[in-house]
């Protein structure tokens, strides 16, 4: 690692290697990060694709297309694959990419570990897609995997899945190691920690996070595969195990989890807003502040997605009371976010669009966060399509419009070109209908008494699973203009100055555009 | 959007299907007929318009910041970005709100957690894909699974009103009585919801889970479970009859005297052709959710009975896994879910159809011995 | 930075390295030590119903005659579990303090000999701490010939520090059959179990 990290330093401006080893043995922080942001589209189309089955299995009453064993299993795959095949993936080809640019340093820290985290995960995919061609299926048992029914039932596919789980655990944690080394070691001279861009601040709480709840969630699955085949009963009532159990180790890597795949997005749309506002974030360290509240709190709020297990009452209200907290530094940011809108001098192109989206949507799908806190109310709303509203709304609008906004506004930064702004509105408001279409409906599906994760339902829910249904073909089919758009954008188009937005702020725009393969190899100065 | 907008766009969209028809535009929880549904009902709804009035006032300022402040009308720029009193005020306000809205949350928390005093008691067991429920001071108890033929699910036939939520043996419960469940489960976690009634209760194998309601209004309210159990989660529905008193009495003597009528029915002297009939039917709730209606089975978990070694086998061998089922497989064992009736039925319908014409009958009778003999 | 930062960022990599690889092993042994962690929290808190093991009568309990509490027997089959397994008594009024037998039947109805092991769970779970077990058939699998049957005890005392708003316990046991993994762990994954049930 050190050599490589010699060799690195050394001044020496040669361009990228020819050919595929190029792509396989790069530890140039830019490619890697770009390998990442496609890895994570195809994984979001892939994942995508499973989300329509879905949606066309639902868009009527009865059983058309799929059956309920394979519909467990898209639905299960679905989770998967947007989780960590998409969404923390994305995020960290954001960081890949942006993090050494901000910070003014000539890459990542540990840039041959880098690359290991990368390609652990094509590997880590392709083990857990092949189990859809296996014997028995895919996994069935839901993304959140609850034991027995992922152990004594699990399909014999189920080892492959852990195998899988641990292998993108070990890409994340490496990915998080090189995280924090590069924003502890690699900062200019000058740039404090409370100088840092919000982005690289919530992706530091991000990778502890990370550091804090991988591991155990590799803990859990290798308690599920000594269960499965080694016959301990950790989850197992016969041998003195208990299913409840699993759930709280689960959640206790779950609930931090959520945070990771929103974080990231938080700082990347506090820059957009502040931009596209012409105007400084308003309130830097609180909102710095906030995130960290954030992230404590979310350890010991696990026990909200449980509430119907039968815990005590004293733990009932704990939980229930913890998990009403993390509205507080929640509003608090976004209070910000308006307030640097405030009396600013607004534009709208497409990352300003997404992030304005990004902060309506979010902020309705933190308020159902904080009706589902309420720990009676959630007895009723618990595990219906409440709950699939809810974390849609904080995920599609929060994580993956926070992701376009990045992409959008970083992309004259990556390419050296515009991308085609017209085409990029049409991308917008095209997945912004779509997605309320397909979203909005489930609130009052779960609201009415649907259950989630039923491959059919009763007569009274169809109308609305119909307009779901429709919207959700919508946002998908719009994903692909999104591809097309960052085709076109690559190939050539207008030529992207140094600093194509006027309100922007950081040392990324000190670079030209396109960033050459190395940037920063003499530190910046950071008054 | 107003409902008929909403309708509007629906049918805009070019929407046209005979379940349209059907459809109604639910779009809220129902206030239920239970004291505990109608706090709920009204914590939600009070949070509900809490999260509205935030909302106006939030997106109310960043609108007119779109509106009034926009660089292409000429908007110039504030300098501000700092100022600690409002970071504190917007601290503690909504901490003021959550804190208003946790008092009655931990009111009616703690009141549906007092399950003392009650009038019934009921057993409520999951299993893959029905539910048990057992009057344990009364000495009966049944099973209940879904009742909607097969030929709806696969839109063979019209769907009935009911779709899917409707089951051979609704749980029958007095009105006005505090009915106390208590659940658990056979094999993997299930959770029992009535919306109505407010009640949702995860049903874990190996542990005992209780809560409790008080039905106000005689009614046929349907609930589904709501926790991924595997392949037919969607198709266990929960069906509560709450009648009066007076006919709940009634409806247990019933229920009494069926136990006994079924005990007697073991003795009766079956022909073939009455084994078949009841057979094709216990097979249906029992069997076909695993090996399906036609006995094809989905290999390799369920193995298909159509020309299976055991179907058209030993007889004795077919008794022993139906009744006493075969440990590390989903096959359960059916020799304490099915009465002797319905287990001589049905292992004569499965010797029997689908071409598997061994011609083998075995009576009530037999199967009563076979049980008391080993 | 090309020539004299390596030095340092070396040095200090390896310094973040070590400390998230300590992070890192910390929350996997963490994720593991949460196991014995809940069970400990079980038993001081009673959470999740699962009744303790033995209880030494080292204290003389006085008797509370002054109060009754209803104490329900539920008994269930684990998956696959064909035996016949019923509490002999449903349900039974007790003071706090007094010890208490009750029994279940079980009957090993195939035709093969089966062990069977039941697993306690009581409900409300916050009078797990109030419910003392002084003998119980849970404590130890269950050997059953083929055909035969029995009557197991268990003795019990209702603990007079129960909690006034408490008037019903509701003790249900589930029975498991342990046939194969007796076969296979043999004495080994019997005492484990054992333990672990109490």
């Amino acid at each position: 690692m050190s050599a490589v990290a010699d060799t690195h330093s050394q001044e020496h401006h040669h361009g990228p290697a020819k050919g595929i080893s190029r792509w396989l043995l790069t530890t140039n922080h830019k490619d890697i990060g770009s390998m990442y942001l496609i890895f994570s589209f195809a994984m979001f189309l892939l994942g995508g694709s499973m989300a329509m089955v879905i949606r066309a299995e639902l868009f009527q009453p009865g059983l058309q297309i799929v059956q309920p064993e394979f519909f467990n299993q898209m639905t299960t795959m679905h989770g998967l694959i947007m989780v960590f095949g998409a969404v923390m993936p994305a995020f960290v080809g954001l960081a890949n990419w942006m993090l050494p640019l901000m910070v003014g340093a000539p890459d990542m820290a540990l840039p041959r570990m880098n690359n290991w985290s990368f390609w652990l995960l094509p590997c880590a995919f392709l083990i857990l897609v092949s189990t859809l061609f296996m014997q028995g299926g895919a996994p069935n048992f839901g993304w959140t995997f609850y034991a027995p029914l992922s152990t004594t039932y699990g399909p014999p596919s189920t080892t492959f899945f852990i195998f899988a789980v641990h292998i993108m655990g070990v890409s994340s944690i490496m990915g998080a190691i090189n995280v924090i080394a590069t924003i502890l070691n690699m900062r200019a001279p000058g740039m404090t920690l409370m100088k840092m861009p919000l982005f690289v601040w919530t992706w530091l709480i991000t990778a502890f996070l990370l550091i804090a709840v991988m591991p155990v969630l590799a803990g859990v699955v290798t308690m599920m595969l000594m269960d499965i085949n080694f016959g301990t009963s950790f989850f197992d009532a016969s041998g003195g195990g208990d299913p409840v159990l699993f759930q709280h180790v689960f959640w206790f890597f779950g609930h931090p989890e959520v945070y990771i795949m929103i974080l990231p997005a938080f700082g990347a749309i506090s820059h957009i807003v502040s931009a596209f506002s012409r105007k400084p974030l308003f309130g830097y360290a609180s909102m710095v502040y906030a995130v960290g509240a954030i992230a404590l709190l979310s350890f010991i709020v696990w026990a909200h997605h449980m509430f119907t297990v039968g815990i005590p009452l004293a733990g009932q209200l704990f939980f229930m009371y913890a998990t009403m907290l993390i509205a507080v530094p929640t509003g608090v940011k976004v209070f910000n976010w308006v307030t640097t809108m405030f009396r600013g001098s607004l534009s709208f192109e497409a990352p300003m669009l997404f992030a304005v989206a990004f902060i309506i949507l979010f902020t309705i799908g933190g308020f159902s966060g904080l009706m589902l806190a309420i720990a009676p109310a959630d007895f009723q709303y618990h595990d219906t399509y409440f709950v699939v509203a809810h974390f849609h709304y904080v995920l599609v609008p929060g994580a993956i419009f926070g992701i376009f906004a990045s992409a959008y506004f970083w992309l004259p930064k990556w390419t050296g070109h515009m991308y085609d702004e017209t085409l990029a509105k049409t991308h917008f408001w095209l997945s912004f209908i779509g997605m309320n279409l397909a979203f909005f409906p489930m609130h009052f599906l779960g609201l009415a008494g649907m259950p989630r994760r039923i491959p059919d339902y009763a007569l009274q829910f169809t109308d609305f699973n119909m307009i779901s249904s429709i919207g959700a073909f919508m946002f998908g089919a719009t994903q692909l203009l999104f591809l097309f758009i960052v085709v076109k954008c690559v190939r050539g188009g207008e030529k992207a100055p140094a600093k194509p937005w006027d309100g922007a702020e950081g040392l990324e725009w000190t670079v030209p555009s396109p960033a050459p393969y190395h940037t920063f190899s003499t530190p910046p100065d950071v008054k | 959007m107003s409902v008929h907008a909403k309708r509007a766009v629906a049918l805009a969209a070019g929407l046209s299907s005979p379940a349209v028809v059907m459809a109604d535009w639910t779009m809220n929880m129902s206030p239920g007929v239970t004291g505990t549904s109608n706090q709920i009902f009204s914590l939600h709804m009070t949070i509900l318009w809490i999260c509205v009035a935030i909302g106006v006032v939030v997106f109310g300022v960043m609108f007119w910041s779109i509106f009034a402040h926009r660089k292409s009308q000429g908007a110039k720029p504030a300098n501000f970005h700092e100022n600690t009193v409002v970071e504190i005020l917007w601290t503690i306000i909504p901490f003021a709100i959550l804190v208003a809205m946790a008092i009655p949350a931990t009111a009616t928390l703690v009141e549906m957690y007092d399950t003392t005093e009650s009038d019934v008691d009921i057993k409520i067991t999951g299993y893959q894909w029905r539910w048990q429920y057992e009057y344990i001071n009364e000495d009966f108890g049944y099973f209940s699974s879904l009742s909607t033929p097969r030929d709806q699910i696969e839109n063979r036939q019209a769907k009935g009103e009911n779709y899917l939520l409707e089951v051979d043996n609704p749980l029958v419960i007095p009105v006005g009585k505090k009915v106390r469940f208590l659940l658990t489960a056979n094999d993997v976690i299930h959770s029992w919801w009535v919306p109505e009634f407010g009640v949702k209760k995860d049903a874990i194998p190996g542990f005992i889970n209780e809560t409790w309601t008080r039905v106000d209004e005689p009614g046929i309210y349907r609930g589904q479970c709501t926790e991924l159990c595997g392949k037919d989660h969607g198709f266990m529905p929960v069906v509560v009859e709450a009648v009066p008193e007076e006919e709940y009495n009634a409806w247990v003597a019933g229920q009494r005297e069926a136990a006994e009528k079924e005990r007697q029915l073991t003795e009766k002297d079956w022909t073939m052709d009455e084994l078949m009939a009841r057979g094709e039917k216990a097979y249906q709730t029992a069997c076909a959710a695993c090996h399906q209606a036609d006995g094809s089975g989905m290999p390799p978990a369920f193995p298909a009975l159509k020309g299976s070694p055991i179907a058209t086998g030993e007889m004795d061998a077919h008794i022993d896994i139906v009744v006493n089922g075969k440990s590390g497989t989903a096959m359960q064992a059916f020799g304490n879910q099915l009465s002797e009736v319905d287990l001589a039925a049905v292992i004569t319908y499965e010797r029997n159809a689908w071409g598997n014409n061994t011609g083998d009958m075995v009576t009530p009778k037999e199967i009563f011995d076979y049980k008391n003999q080993e | 930075m090309a020539e004299v930062q390596p030095q340092q960022g070396k040095r200090s990599n390896s310094r973040v390295i070590a400390w998230c690889m300590a992070g890192v092993v910390g929350m996997f042994a963490f994720g593991f030590a949460l196991v014995p962690l809940y069970d400990v929290f079980c038993e001081i808190t009673g959470i999740n119903g699962k009744t303790g093991g033995r209880y030494e009568t080292g204290v003389s309990n006085a008797v509370d005659a002054n109060r009754t509490v209803t104490v329900q027997f539920l008994a269930s089959n684990g998956p696959g579990m064909s035996w016949e397994f019923r509490p002999v008594t449903r349900s039974i009024r007790v003071h706090p303090g007094e010890p208490v037998t009750v029994n279940f039947y079980a009957e090993n109805g195939t035709d093969e000999a089966m062990v069977g092991q039941a697993v306690p769970s009581l409900s409300p779970s916050e009078g797990t701490l109030y419910f003392h077990k002084t003998e119980c058939f849970c404590f130890n699998q269950q050997p059953l010939e083929a055909g035969e049957s029995t009557e197991m005890p268990l003795v019990f005392i209702v603990d007079p520090e129960l909690p006034e708003h408490i008037t019903k316990l509701t003790l249900s046991y589930t029975l498991y059959d342990q046939s194969q993994k007796a076969e296979v762990s043999g004495a080994v994954g019997a005492g484990k179990t054992t333990n672990n049930n109490g």
